[in-house]
């Protein structure tokens, strides 16, 4: 067990940030931190870090306790913050390299930390520059960096990826991953195709409770009773949305039909079925018995952005 | 105590002072005011003693003190950099007195320029080498009382201008303290006259080097750094 949070609480004054979760996460592990603004992620993720006490509860991190050996658990943590704060006027070297003689990265072997880092991170022709002279993903990635240089078996990272470019965000993923297979990693993001991209896990925090917390498949699994068809027809003779739902809604197990676009009398409809049972051999043979033509017909899964909207929809209670 | 996270924090600190135009600024303004009034009233005194030097310092350190050691916590917690310090394996205390002696030794690098003023007065008349070991022995307590200070006025808030302010009103006020003191009973009077900055300096800029004085700078330094850490982990519960 790599971290182990046990219920956490977290007050500012009277507002409530965190109240009693729980989690663990295991070594090896690339754990998805998801939730609303203000859920209580970066407060979490916070008290992980010893950044900020915890009101209640105990968190430790590969054994030692955040409260009573916090020392121990900053040398085994790499964090990179929300609004990855930088000395803006250092050079790249200069800040990676206070960064390891602060985390008490032996002396030796910090220019080689050093140079592995500019390397993994892709710093190399931006490693003499002042950091307030970079863009906001070589600063990002600088931030990475810094978190990493002291090979950290805990990485904690607060919106890994915001502010880069398409590009950059599929190279720090998959940086991600590869650091995710020895290491511990928490992630937090809104960013939903990012976890099912990177992560084996997710925690879903809403109000700063634990919402949901499992491997995205099982949170899809349990989530959704039916499933959902994506149908798309062209009919010879010019028929209205509801003529069709009609003959559609015929179909026993479905429970309801909604028009999704109609251009040139081509409609596009989103089919939802109440049971596990395939039908789009029925639909198919509707369309054959009605004479419309099919153009599209396919089965579409519970995205994880319908769970996080279903879980965390709740704020008008 | 991890003397090697002070010594980081301190070298960086020293390092951000001369990459910037702040230390060079600030040692020659100082030195700018300091030599007008020295050489202004020199020849005119005729006498052989650096008494400006040690008269004016502790006045314009009123205004220096602050000024050097305003943006050391207050930018950092403006711009978010103490979140990295506090997730790093260093304690406060460490990040103070790194800070302190960083501001410390920059004073140290100002003063140094007046040496000039020592030897070109031992050579055109007799000194007394024993009042001025004690004058500068006392500028550098002084000093380090007031940057102490300064460095707890920074770490109160992120706002640089009013690091500087509430600074200067705190080491304003210890200086002028002994100067109120004919208004004082004299029970009071006592009490203020131990307090006040300025007394303690006399006595050692006469060459007079009295223990309790030097207790008086080393627990007042002590007492500013230790107020400051305690602003600083104080965050953790807020």
């Amino acid at each position: 067990m790599s971290i182990q949070v046990e219920n956490l609480s977290k007050y500012y004054g009277d507002a409530k940030a965190v109240s009693d979760i729980s989690f663990e996460v295991h070594s090896g592990e690339i754990l998805g931190f998801l939730g609303p603004n203000g859920a209580g992620k970066t407060t979490t993720m916070r008290i992980i870090t010893c950044y900020l006490s915890a009101t209640a509860g105990s968190i430790k991190v590969e054994g030692h306790d955040i409260q009573t050996n916090s020392i121990a658990v900053r040398k085994l943590v790499g964090y990179l913050p929300e609004q990855n704060p930088l000395y803006h006027d250092m050079n790249v070297l200069e800040y990676l390299e206070y960064t390891a003689q602060l985390q008490g990265v032996a002396k030796p072997s910090i220019p080689r930390r050093m140079k592995e880092m500019v390397e993994a991170c892709g710093l190399g022709e931006m490693k003499h520059k002042d950091i307030g002279q970079l863009s906001k993903g070589y600063r990002q990635r600088v931030g990475l960096a810094a978190a990493m240089i002291h090979d950290p078996k805990v990485l904690i990272l607060d919106e890994p990826t915001s502010g880069l470019d398409p590009n950059q965000i599929v190279e720090i993923r998959s940086l991600i991953r590869e650091l995710g297979k020895q290491k511990t990693v928490i992630l937090s993001t809104h960013i939903l195709p990012e976890v099912q991209a990177t992560c084996n896990r997710v925690v879903i925090i809403n109000r700063g409770k634990i919402v949901a917390d499992g491997p995205i498949a099982d949170l899809q699994r349990s989530l959704h009773g039916g499933e959902k068809i994506i149908l798309e027809i062209e009919s010879p003779a010019p028929q209205s949305f509801e003529a069709v739902s009609i003959y559609v809604k015929s179909i026993p197990a479905i429970e309801n039909v909604s028009l999704l676009e109609e251009k040139d009398g081509i409609k596009r409809l989103v089919v939802e079925t109440s049971g596990a049972s395939d039908i789009r051999k029925e639909i198919f043979q509707l369309c054959v018995q009605k004479g419309w033509n099919l153009l599209e017909l396919h089965r579409t899964q519970t995205s994880l952005e319908d769970i996080f909207r279903q879980l965390t929809s709740d704020v008008v209670k | 105590m991890n003397f090697q996270n002070i010594k980081n924090i301190y070298l960086k600190e020293l390092r951000s002072f001369f990459n910037s135009p702040v230390a060079y600024i600030i040692i020659v303004v100082y030195l700018t005011i300091l030599g007008w009034f020295f050489v202004s009233n020199l020849f005119l005194n005729n006498m052989s003693t650096l008494r400006t030097v040690f008269e004016m310092t502790p006045f314009l350190l009123l205004f220096f003190a602050p000024a050097m050691t305003m943006r050391s916590i207050s930018e950092e917690k403006k711009s978010g950099t103490l979140e990295l310090l506090f997730t790093k394996p260093i304690k406060e205390y460490e990040i103070v007195t790194g800070k302190f002696l960083a501001a410390w030794a920059l004073y140290f690098f100002t003063l140094m320029p007046t040496l000039i003023y020592y030897i070109t007065v031992a050579t055109i008349g007799s000194l007394d080498t024993g009042a001025v070991i004690g004058g500068y022995l006392g500028l550098m307590l002084v000093g380090a009382v007031f940057l102490a200070i300064s460095i707890f006025g920074s770490a109160l808030t992120e706002n640089q201008v009013v690091a500087f302010i509430v600074s200067l009103f705190i080491v304003f006020a210890l200086f002028m303290l002994d100067k109120i003191l004919f208004y004082l009973p004299t029970t009071l009077a006592v009490i203020f006259e131990y307090v006040s900055i300025d007394y303690h300096f006399s006595n050692i800029a006469r060459g007079v080097i009295d223990s309790r004085d030097i207790i008086y700078y080393l627990s007042t330094i002590g007492f500013a750094l230790y107020l400051a850490t305690s602003v600083l982990q104080r965050r953790r519960w807020a």
